[in-house]
């Protein structure tokens, strides 16, 4: 077994001054993610970052780790082939709502259904920023940004459901102001053997301030998220006296005053249709009386993974055929002599 | 009767049918057979875009044309001898190669007024009765209705007899040009071992073409190619989209690297993933990603993570991968791009011919994007060339275009191929995690004396550091938006590919003096045509030469003092003018461009004629 070292989260920062802008939800992922790293007991030769091209891509030049800053949209197709060559490194792919999206959308879904052993932080801002404020994929119908002002005329993505409508083998939400539960999720991510698709809801303050304020302001908070906890009934609210129960396939909230916790909804990650149904629990977070928006690992599952078939069928052509013979490949199966 | 054997010094065969008649490998099949009796061999596919045209129609007639020899050959020839035509479509889209007293060997079924009408021939009017056919020697034979005789009793339905239809008219010429069937019988067995019906009507209808022509008094001349004085070595046929694949595998081996290609499927470049895909006992990873970016891009990774990542296209897709291409050269890793040329622009003629990317691989790119760009020249010079191209990716550490095209990519020829313990080793430039720290720093960007950056990999400790597509400082790899950095980096991408002609060989002539009235520069596959062209020239007694490039970015460092010993440069390319851009555009030479872009190979006639006018 090799040694590897005790790291602490500062021994991942690199000598490069960050420059987000002051106040962007990045740097609090940046930090969560030093401190999962640093326990993660992985070499720190061994890791790799890539990132795409936006403000989130910035990232890898922030960690004493390898890194690609790559091109638009395309890191998710770069770290394919990374990790198909290279099935030993720990992979993570940095990017945001337009850069995974929009232009990288077709990588996404087909790296998610490949379940390459490697994790995507997706930071959802709901805004271009890198471009100065034009709306994105994720934004609500109806923004009014530089490109849209008289707002957008795009039904927006939802990445939870597109994870999972493209088999996706780990699904999971978190966001930038709530640090602990982000290091759990990075965590989780990180432990799971396949893709693990991580959305942050990432506050950019300069062009889309307060785009998930409702779920992170104090005042509305707890009753406009739910944290869902595997085994656990799904509970929420200021004094936690609410809950979801599932009425046939329709979810619904109850007050644990009429109803006790054996008819609520209990969290289990494994299965499919019950998280397609939280992934569309995504009512539009101004309205009141919707249902509250989860955090946590919405899916998870084991299935093979792209890299490790691959090598399975390298393996079995050896075992078949032996190994390649550079002289028996060049002369194939006729050949004749002359003189 | 008796039957006379004449010799001949070369034919040129083209079979011709509907797509689903089995032309392609009726051809084949008489290629091996050929080139195992030791003629020197050139061949020529060309199919309609369409996997199954309407039947009958021109738009869906399939050719595979032979040229095969007793004296050395460089092209599938200019003029048809003997055109097969399985159907009045093949006889129509066709009949203008074949030359003045040539052979139309005619499927008379084929020429039914179903076939006549779908083949657009005028009302009623017969090219078989009328005198369309006056000029040639016509041999009528009813390969429907003798295949069906041949199989009678055995069971099989209409449409399996109708599949043997192509063998009766293999083993037909196989008895007109005095050959055994041994090989074509040693390779129905094997390939329909599994299934004993089919394989034995296949043998059936091979003899039953045999024995038609040994027997029917109708035919009394056969004909000889001898074997070639072709020099000493082991032979195997080869087609270049394979010798391609090969050289890949071979020259990753040689460099001690993994190879790993990512592609996406498209015409006429798919043939190399196939030819890779078979062979994972190599070590060799194929990864057939969602769309051309992301083929490229997962090269990328692979190379970021050292292995030889390799991706393979053709116009519409090398394209679309620009902007991958011009981040490897900002990365400075070694990635190797292939692209199978077609006709163009957009989608173009995809399985017609063209070298219409020139221009695109020298300049294809947003910024000043340089790269080392190798062509190879014959379906077995795509080994060769590919060779030199992983060599000159690793070891200078940038990316190479390895151009080809339709024509040398389907079209096959012998090769006297190497043995393996021949090639030259091949020498990354890997980082050492011992030697490479600089006071504790990591400098990613630090250069040797041919300016070539090493590699430094994941998984090499203390070497960690990051790259992208943002400008680079000098030596330390940091981002950087300083004017005087941005240009001194400018330049020394392009000085890094200059700097590979002191590591390539210089230019050689092909044939002829160093000086003279005029040299016929080419690239590519328009070689064979060049170099017979000119070589008739010279036999005529004119003071012509040849050079044909492989290297085109960069030059070779004496191409300008080659160039300068020849009155005039005549430069053939099936394209519009693109290497004589580059040619005027540095050596000011005055070249004389000869253009030919009809999505079909120049015929050396054509060339030849150009010079003896220039001469």
């Amino acid at each position: 077994m090799e040694n590897i070292p005790t790291y602490t989260a500062k021994d991942f920062a690199t000598d490069q001054d960050v420059r987000w802008c002051p106040g962007c939800g990045d740097y609090s992922i940046l930090k969560q993610m030093q401190s999962t790293i640093a326990e993660a007991v992985v070499n720190k030769k061994d890791i790799v970052f890539v990132s795409g091209i936006g403000c989130s891509s910035r990232f890898p030049y922030y960690m004493d780790t390898f890194g690609i800053h790559s091109i638009h949209g395309r890191a998710t197709a770069m770290a394919s082939g990374l990790k198909a060559a290279r099935p030993d490194l720990s992979v993570w792919v940095i990017t945001g709502d337009g850069d995974s999206l929009s232009i990288g959308g077709n990588h996404l879904i087909h790296l998610l259904r490949r379940n390459f052993d490697l994790n995507v932080l997706l930071f959802n801002n709901e805004i271009y920023g890198l471009t100065k404020g034009q709306y994105s994929p994720t934004s609500p119908k109806g923004q009014v940004t530089k490109s849209t002002p008289m707002g957008s005329l795009d039904h927006p993505f939802n990445p939870q459901t597109l994870a999972l409508g493209a088999d996706a083998t780990f699904v999971a939400r978190t966001m930038d102001r709530d640090p602990k539960h982000m290091r759990e999720i990075l965590a989780a991510g990180n432990a799971h053997k396949g893709t693990s698709l991580i959305e942050i809801y990432q506050n950019c303050n300069v062009f889309n301030d307060g785009a998930f304020g409702v779920y992170t302001d104090k005042a509305t908070k707890a009753d406009s998220t739910i944290t869902i906890n595997e085994g656990e009934p799904l509970i929420f609210g200021e004094d936690r006296n609410k809950g979801i129960r599932l009425n046939g396939m329709k979810p619904e909230v109850v007050s644990l005053d009429e109803y006790s916790m054996e008819d609520l909804w209990i969290h289990d990650s494994s299965d499919r249709m019950k998280a397609t149904i939280l992934s569309r629990m995504f009512d539009n977070n101004v309205l009141e009386g919707g249902l509250p928006r989860p955090f946590g690992v919405f899916y998870q599952e084991d299935r093979f993974r792209y890299e490790e078939s691959m090598q399975e069928q390298l393996d079995k052509a050896v075992s078949l055929k032996g190994e390649g013979d550079l002289d028996a490949l060049i002369q194939g199966t006729h050949t004749w002599e002359v003189g | 009767m008796t039957k006379t054997t004449e010799k001949k010094k070369d034919v040129t065969i083209l079979f011709a049918g509907d797509s689903g008649d089995g032309m392609q490998l009726t051809g084949s099949l008489f290629t091996n057979t050929n080139a195992i009796y030791g003629n020197d061999i050139s061949t020529f596919p060309n199919f309609p875009a369409e996997i199954r045209a309407p039947q009958g129609t021109v738009a869906g007639v399939s050719g595979f044309k032979l040229h095969f020899a007793s004296v050395d050959i460089f092209t599938p020839g200019d003029d048809v001898e003997v055109l097969v035509a399985m159907n009045a479509a093949a006889l129509k889209a066709n009949l203008d190669q074949l030359k003045i007293g040539g052979t139309v060997i005619a499927n008379t079924a084929g020429f039914d007024k179903k076939n006549l009408r779908l083949a657009k021939y005028d009302d009623e009017s017969n090219p078989l009765l009328d005198h369309t056919l006056d000029k040639f020697r016509v041999i009528e034979i009813d390969v429907t209705k003798m295949t069906k005789e041949a199989l009678i009793n055995t069971g099989l339905g209409t449409k399996e007899i109708d599949r043997c239809k192509n063998m009766f008219v293999l083993g037909f010429l196989l008895w007109m040009y005095n050959r055994s069937m041994e090989t074509t019988q040693k390779f129905i067995t094997e390939k329909f071992a599994k299934n004993e019906v089919v394989k034995d009507a296949n043998l059936t209808v091979l003899k039953a073409g045999y024995y038609f022509g040994d027997t029917n008094e109708t035919f009394t001349s056969r004909y000889e190619v001898e074997s070639a004085h072709l020099p000493k070595g082991s032979y195997r046929s080869i087609m270049g989209n394979q010798a391609a694949a090969l050289g890949a595998i071979v020259g990753a081996k040689k460099a001690g690297l993994e190879l790993f290609y990512g592609s996406y499927p498209i015409t006429p470049a798919s043939d190399i993933l196939h030819e890779l895909a078979r062979h994972k006992n190599y070590g060799v990873k194929t990864f057939q990603a969602e769309d051309e970016i992301a083929a490229v891009c997962a090269a990328i990774g692979a190379s970021y993570g050292g292995s030889l990542g390799v991706t393979a296209s053709s116009g519409p897709g090398i394209a679309l991968k620009g902007e991958a291409i011009g981040l490897a050269i900002m990365l400075e890793i070694p990635l190797l791009i292939i692209n199978v040329q077609r006709g163009g622009p957009s989608t173009g003629l995809p399985t017609k011919t063209e070298q219409s990317d020139l221009m695109q691989a020298m300049y294809g790119r947003n910024g000043e994007a340089p790269l080392a760009i190798v062509s190879a020249s014959s379906p077995s010079d795509c080994f060769d060339a590919m060779m030199e191209a992983v060599r000159i990716t690793v070891e200078h550490m940038t990316p190479v275009i390895f151009l080809s095209d339709g024509f040398i990519a389907n079209g096959s020829e012998p090769w006297s191929y190497p043995k393996a313990v021949d090639l030259p080793k091949i020498t990354p430039r890997f980082a050492d995690p011992e030697k490479s720290l600089d006071d504790g720093a990591y400098y990613p960007y630090r250069r040797n004396a041919d300016l070539v950056r090493e590699w430094a990999i994941p998984g090499m400790e203390n070497l960690q550091h990051r790259v992208g597509g943002l400008e680079k400082e000098n030596e330390t790899g940091n981002v950087s938006y300083d004017p005087h950095n941005h240009e001194l980096m400018v330049k020394i991408r392009q000085e890094k590919v200059d700097l590979i002609a002191n590591d390539i060989p210089e230019q050689e002539l092909a044939q002829g003096e160093s000086q003279g009235k005029l040299l016929v520069l080419g690239w590519g596959s328009t070689y064979g045509a060049i170099r017979t062209a000119v070589r008739e020239a010279m036999e005529e007694g004119h003071k012509v030469s040849q050079a044909h490039l492989r290297y085109i970015s960069p030059f070779p460092k004496n191409l300008g003092d080659l160039l300068s010993g020849f009155d005039q440069v005549l430069i053939p390319e099936m394209n519009n003018g693109q290497l004589i851009h580059l040619i005027n555009a540095k050596y000011g030479s005055g070249a004389i461009g000869l253009n030919k872009i009809q999505g079909m190979p120049f015929a050396s006639r054509e060339i030849k004629e150009r010079i003896l006018e220039l001469v």
